[in-house]
C-alpha cells in the first residue's frame, strides 16, 4: 500500500505517562510516526498547538492527534470542542483513544468532530496491538493533510 | 471490541458504476461483517439518511458512510457540509473515497469533518486491498455509537 515519504506527526493527549510511553513505544516500533510530542492534558495540548510559551515555541502542528478522554484540567471533549472551532486546527484529525466506554462519551465525541472512538484496553499486548492497527490506518492507508511547514 | 454485534451498516455514496462494484466486491471477498447499501450522489444520500421519498421510507440509519467527492448533482462537500450541520446525521463518520490527490482536497475534507480520507489507487487490487483494510479498522476496532 502507499507508503508515502513524508514527515508523520502524532501529538498524543495522555495524563497517563505509562500509557503515553506506551503509545510512543507500539508507534516507534512500526515506524509509523517520524516525530511525536505528548501533552499531559488539554489546555498543555492548546498550548502546543497554539506554540505558547517556551516549551512549545518550536512545536509544530501535528498530522494527527490521540487524545485521551478522562483527564485531569481541560477534560478531552472540551479539547476536541475548541480544536474543532479553531479555524486553523480543524483539520486535524483526532481520535480518541480512552478507556470509557460511557455511550455519552461515544455519541458526544462523534459530534464534536472526532475521527474514531477507540477503547483503550486493559491488557499490555492488545494496547499495542490496537495502536499499530490504528497506525495502519492513519499513517499508511489514509492520507492526511499536510500540516508541516 | 466494537459494541456493534450485528453487521456494521455501511452507505456508499458514489456516482460511477464500475467503483461501486469494486467496494462490493472488495466487501464480499473479505469477511467484512458489514451490509452495504449504494446511493449514487449527495441529494439521494440525503433522501436516504433523512427517509425522505418512497423508496427510502424503510432506509436503515447507516454505521458509516464512504463518500466519493466529485458527484453530479450535490457533490461530495457539500454532502459532508449538511451532514455535519445535522443533528440527527453529524455523529455518523464518513470516510472520504476519492481518486482526487489533491492536498486542497485533502485539506478541505477534513475542515468540513471527514474521519479520513483514502485516495482510490487505479490498480484493481490495490483498491480492493484499501477497502479490505479500511473495512475492518471501522468493523473490528473502532467504537461507533449505538444505533437508536
Amino acid at each position: 500500500m502507499n507508503q508515502r515519504l513524508q514527515t508523520r506527526r502524532l501529538l498524543i493527549v495522555e495524563d497517563e505517562p505509562g500509557d503515553a510511553r506506551l503509545m510512543q513505544l507500539a508507534i516507534v516500533r512500526n515506524g509509523f510516526a517520524t516525530e511525536m510530542s505528548s501533552a499531559a492534558d488539554g489546555r498543555e495540548a492548546m498550548r502546543c498547538l497554539r506554540r505558547e510559551g517556551a516549551r512549545w515555541a518550536g512545536a509544530v502542528h501535528p498530522d494527527l492527534i490521540l487524545l485521551d478522554l478522562k483527564m485531569p484540567g481541560q477534560g478531552g471533549l472540551e479539547f476536541l470542542a475548541a480544536i474543532k472551532q479553531d479555524e486553523t486546527l480543524r483539520a486535524i484529525p483526532v481520535v480518541v483513544v480512552t478507556t470509557s466506554l460511557l455511550e455519552a462519551d461515544v455519541r458526544r465525541a462523534y459530534e464534536l468532530g472526532a475521527a474514531g472512538y477507540v477503547q483503550k484496553p486493559a491488557d499490555l499486548r492488545e494496547f499495542i496491538a490496537t495502536v499499530r492497527i490504528l497506525g495502519e490506518y492513519w499513517f499508511k492507508l489514509v492520507r492526511l493533510p499536510q500540516n508541516g511547514e | 471490541m466494537t459494541g456493534v454485534a450485528s453487521p456494521l451498516r455501511i452507505l456508499l455514496v458514489e456516482d460511477d458504476a464500475a467503483d461501486a462494484h469494486l467496494v462490493r466486491l472488495a466487501m464480499a471477498e473479505t469477511r467484512i461483517n458489514a451490509t452495504l447499501e449504494h446511493v449514487v450522489d449527495g441529494r439521494e444520500a440525503l433522501e436516504y439518511l433523512r427517509r425522505e421519498t418512497d423508496r427510502f421510507k424503510e432506509a436503515l440509519r447507516p454505521d458509516l458512510i464512504l463518500l466519493d467527492l466529485n458527484m453530479p448533482r450535490l457533490d461530495g462537500r457539500e454532502f459532508l457540509v449538511a451532514v455535519k450541520a445535522d443533528v440527527a446525521l453529524r455523529a455518523i463518520p464518513v470516510v472520504v473515497l476519492s481518486t482526487s490527490d489533491v492536498e486542497r482536497d485533502v485539506r478541505g475534507a477534513y475542515r468540513l469533518g471527514a474521519a479520513g480520507y483514502v485516495a482510490k489507487p487505479l490498480d484493481v487490487s490495490e483498491f480492493i486491498a484499501e477497502i479490505r483494510q479500511l473495512g475492518e479498522y471501522w468493523t473490528s476496532l473502532v467504537r461507533l455509537p449505538e444505533r437508536r
